[in-house]
């Protein structure tokens, strides 16, 4: 039954409205979060506000729960959705690469985009140095082509499918796992919660 | 528009908020959510609007702009869209939708956009490297457990956590 086919079904048109609604709802959420705010951001790498880390795993919690159960009552064809392939290498390393952009920047891509729609200069900054960075990158990924195309590549491998366990038990694995991190979460900020600090941006 | 801004939202009832919007997505797309394929889209673009044919050079942005007929016609650019936008709405509810610039405490605001561009351009490196961010990588690929994208995230936090000491002077 799902996932969609809309592009067919409705048209192009269509489709590319429902792109639009995701994405608002999506800004929205990012934004309601105080995501548009790069000292929320960055709080959590000074473990002064782990709002960060309770919004992604509560999303994640929330999205991976109601994808395998809505697959468990065959409402949902899990084989159907994209998955990212595993290419650990580049992955690994971009991460890391990534994270020093991150904590140095104070967004990611998706919170940049709402700083600048809420006319937040240094979001918009970030989102100019963000292209500049995607630019240099074309410009310099034949000299390491090899290693990002092959470094650690798995294809399309799933945690469950990695460990060889059912899907249900890594489902409760990272349930369990959340829960722990919400828990040292509210036990950091208990001991380290200064609030962000400074007026309103 | 508000004097003082709305508190935000409980921050795990707005990650229930953003988990439903993603699940929404795989619903209804088969895919989740993404952010910086959009940007990248527009780098493209925008590489080909101020030096026409140098994207042919570029080994990364050329596939992004000449597969299509309108490199804009893609769920990539038509989502960020959408992300402005909401952002932009919920914003100008809330009363924080107004002309500034997010700081540290000891930082000036020219030296932040500094940082903001440094960090932008260190970001979006990485993020083609790593094939998606946080949204594509680490929120979508999570949910459906992809392994990748969970070896990913925990770079994103180890890489954070690792420079956070040494740029302590940008936020505290």
């Amino acid at each position: 039954m799902f996932p969609l086919d809309i592009g067919s079904t409705l048209g192009h048109g269509w489709m590319n409205l429902f792109y639009i609604v995701t994405g608002f709802g999506f800004g929205f959420a990012l934004e309601r979060a105080g995501f548009g705010d790069a000292r929320n951001l960055a709080a959590q790498f000074y473990l002064r506000d782990m709002r960060v880390l309770k919004v992604m795993f509560t999303a994640i919690l929330t999205a991976m729960l109601l994808i395998f159960w809505s697959s468990a009552l065959g409402l949902l064809d899990y084989q159907a959705l994209y998955i990212n392939p595993a290419h650990l290498g580049p992955g690994i390393l971009g991460g890391l690469i990534f994270g020093v952009g991150f904590v140095i920047g104070g967004y990611c891509p998706g919170t940049s985009l709402v700083a600048a729609a809420t006319l937040k200069l240094d979001g918009l900054f970030f989102i100019l140095g963000m292209a500049a960075g995607m630019f240099v990158f074309g410009e310099t990924v034949a000299l390491f082509q090899g290693f990002w195309d092959n470094a650690g590549y798995h294809g399309e491998v799933t945690l469950q499918g990695w460990l060889g366990i059912r899907a249900g038990l890594a489902v409760l694995a990272v349930v369990l796992m959340a829960i722990g991190m919400f828990w040292g979460a509210q036990k950091i900020e208990a001991r380290f919660s200064r609030g962000t600090g400074g007026d309103p941006c | 528009m508000n004097r003082f801004p709305k508190a935000y939202m409980n921050p795990y009832l707005a990650g229930i908020f953003l988990g439903v919007v993603l699940f929404a997505s795989f619903l209804v797309f088969g895919h989740g959510l993404g952010a910086s394929g959009g940007v990248a889209v527009l780098t493209g673009a925008a590489t080909d609007l101020v030096a026409p044919g140098h994207v042919e050079n570029n080994g990364y942005l050329v596939n992004l702009v000449r597969t299509r007929d309108n490199p804009l016609d893609t769920w990539l650019v038509l989502e960020i869209a959408g992300v402005l936008l909401g952002g932009f709405v919920s914003g100008l509810l809330a009363g924080r939708a107004r002309p500034g610039t997010c700081r540290g405490p000891r930082i000036g605001v020219r030296a932040r956009w500094g940082f903001a561009l440094l960090g932008g351009a260190i970001a979006g490196f990485g993020v083609r490297l790593s094939r998606g961010c946080t949204s594509s990588q680490a929120l979508s690929g999570g949910a459906v457990l992809s392994a990748g994208s969970w070896a990913f995230m925990f770079a994103v936090f180890a890489g954070a956590y690792m420079t956070a000491w040494f740029v302590r002077r940008l936020w505290n």
